[in-house]
């Protein structure tokens, strides 16, 4: 099993924004054999996308993180150094303090790597509903630093919601790197203890399920059953949802796309299964994006390929405004069609 | 743009969408399976939404039936068969052991099927040497 490194480090072109909105705006959509996102979203009655009431902000705590997956749509690892300052994070608690935002949803990276995590978690708690945390699970096994951590994220009743893309080690680990299973499956044991996943706790954790290829997902629903079955008689393990989400192509996803050349056949397959009744539901209509230096983007997406959003909005979590954000225009390309395709696809799993 | 962009957007320029007379099998075909309506508008429809409630989840689950198509693409010999029916398989978690067992299950009915004439053959045999 190859060891994966981040695009940054092996100095790839595809490691800068600009180059993959350049290579996503070429080829297919550039000679007229693939529609652009944007011309359909018109044909559908759908142009410009317009946000609806905000209800998550989701927030990127840095790209540093203790694995390096294939699939990376961040180019996340051990060597990326970009980290949320407090100042930053203190910005992001007066927007959910004043602007009636339900859910803080934190990512990264790794967002427990953030020496200002605890702090953040414990600052943010009184002001929102909820507080998800988007955990690798390994982290939680990762060394000594780490090991109180499922305490602290059930006292704060933190929702999980955590990949494993596969109920074996085989694909999980192709995936995710050598030995991620096992220490997933362990970190699950864990959590479940605390009553994580287990009925009337109160205490939730999600799965996410990523396919580890060039493919699109099964229905979730089947997946779920499939998933709650052998994890709970194999590893006697319990969660609440599953979610499948669409891998984009972004970053180390589309650096497989294009190396195996699976490119373009997965972007016909994204575009050839657009299903317009998911456009109602994508989460760039609910999310706002904050990056680890505080710029504001429509999604974590587009932060990764540094789509600003609209030019007459705020583009700092420091200046939000909320009257202004919500008349924004929604900054989409290509890579949009992975939210759209099929069941369509979101942080929160299947959209129809 | 420098040299290695270059070559990944050259890499994905490369692929052939053109019509190749003289060429029985073009994998992008598959994704013209739904023209078949051109000719035909009433039959195709009918056949794809008969084939649509065919592969909902059952009796058997979807899983199921992506596995069961997959060993009948094989014994059909259907190339775009078979590409489609990998993928599926591929998105249910299914993995290379079951699908070749698949593979062998269909082909063993195959084989079984000529194998068993074999007593058709022996009973003309039986009758008409001395």
């Amino acid at each position: 099993m190859a060891l994966t490194k981040t695009l940054q480090s092996r100095s790839s072109d595809l490691s800068k924004p600009e180059s993959q909105v350049e290579f996503l705006s070429s080829g297919i959509f550039s000679d007229g054999k693939a529609p652009i996102f944007r011309n359909l979203l018109d044909d559908h009655s759908s142009f410009p996308l317009k946000p609806n009431t905000l209800e998550v902000l989701q927030v990127n705590l840095g790209y540093m993180c203790n694995q390096t997956c294939k699939h990376c749509h961040v180019d996340a690892g051990p060597d990326r150094t970009e980290i949320m300052t407090k100042q930053t994070m203190q910005s992001c608690i007066d927007v959910i303090k004043s602007n009636n935002i339900e859910t803080i949803d934190l990512t990264g990276g790794a967002p427990e790597m953030n020496p200002n995590f605890k702090w953040f978690v414990e600052h943010a708690r009184p002001y929102v509903n909820e507080i998800i945390v988007r955990s690798n699970l390994t982290i939680i096994e990762a060394n000594k630093t780490y090991n109180e951590l499922p305490v602290f994220i059930a006292k704060n009743k933190i929702r999980l919601v955590s990949s494993l893309p596969f109920y074996n080690a085989d694909k999980t680990d192709r995936q995710r790197g050598k030995g991620v299973f096992d220490k997933s499956i362990n970190a699950l044991r864990k959590l479940n203890n605390l009553g994580y996943g287990k009925p009337e706790s109160g205490l939730t954790i999600d799965l996410v399920y990523n396919p580890t290829g060039a493919f699109l997902p099964a229905p979730q629903l089947s997946l779920e059953k499939e998933f709650k079955k052998v994890l709970k008689e194999e590893f006697d393990i319990c969660f609440n949802q599953l979610f499948c989400i669409t891998n984009l192509p972004i970053s180390r996803f589309l650096d497989y796309l294009i190396q195996t050349e699976n490119y373009e056949d997965y972007m016909f397959k994204l575009i050839e299964s657009f299903n317009p009744e998911a456009l109602d539901g994508v989460m760039c209509k609910s999310t706002l994006s904050v990056g680890w230096n505080g710029t504001l983007y429509d999604c974590d997406f587009n932060q990764m390929l540094d789509l600003k959003i609209d030019p007459n909005s705020p583009q700092s979590i420091s200046s939000f405004n909320i009257d202004t954000l919500k008349n924004r225009v929604i900054n989409t390309s290509q890579h949009c069609f992975g939210c759209t395709a099929g069941a369509g696809s979101s942080c929160q799993g299947s959209l129809v | 743009m420098n040299r290695s962009f270059r070559m990944l957007v050259s890499i994905s320029k490369n692929r052939k969408f053109n019509i190749r007379m003289g060429v029985y099998y073009e994998s992008n075909d598959l994704r013209k399976f739904g023209k078949i309506a051109d000719y035909d508008k009433e039959l195709a429809d009918k056949f794809f939404d008969w084939y649509g409630a065919v592969f909902e989840e059952g009796a058997l689950t979807a899983r199921e039936k992506a596995l069961i198509a997959l060993g009948v693409s094989h014994a059909v010999q259907c190339p775009y068969c078979i590409d489609a029916y990998t993928e599926e398989s591929l998105k249910f978690g299914i993995n290379k052991e079951q699908m070749m067992e698949a593979v062998h299950v269909a082909s063993a009915i195959r084989g079984g099927a000529s194998l068993v004439h074999s007593v058709q053959m022996m009973n003309k045999v039986n009758k008409q040497e001395m």
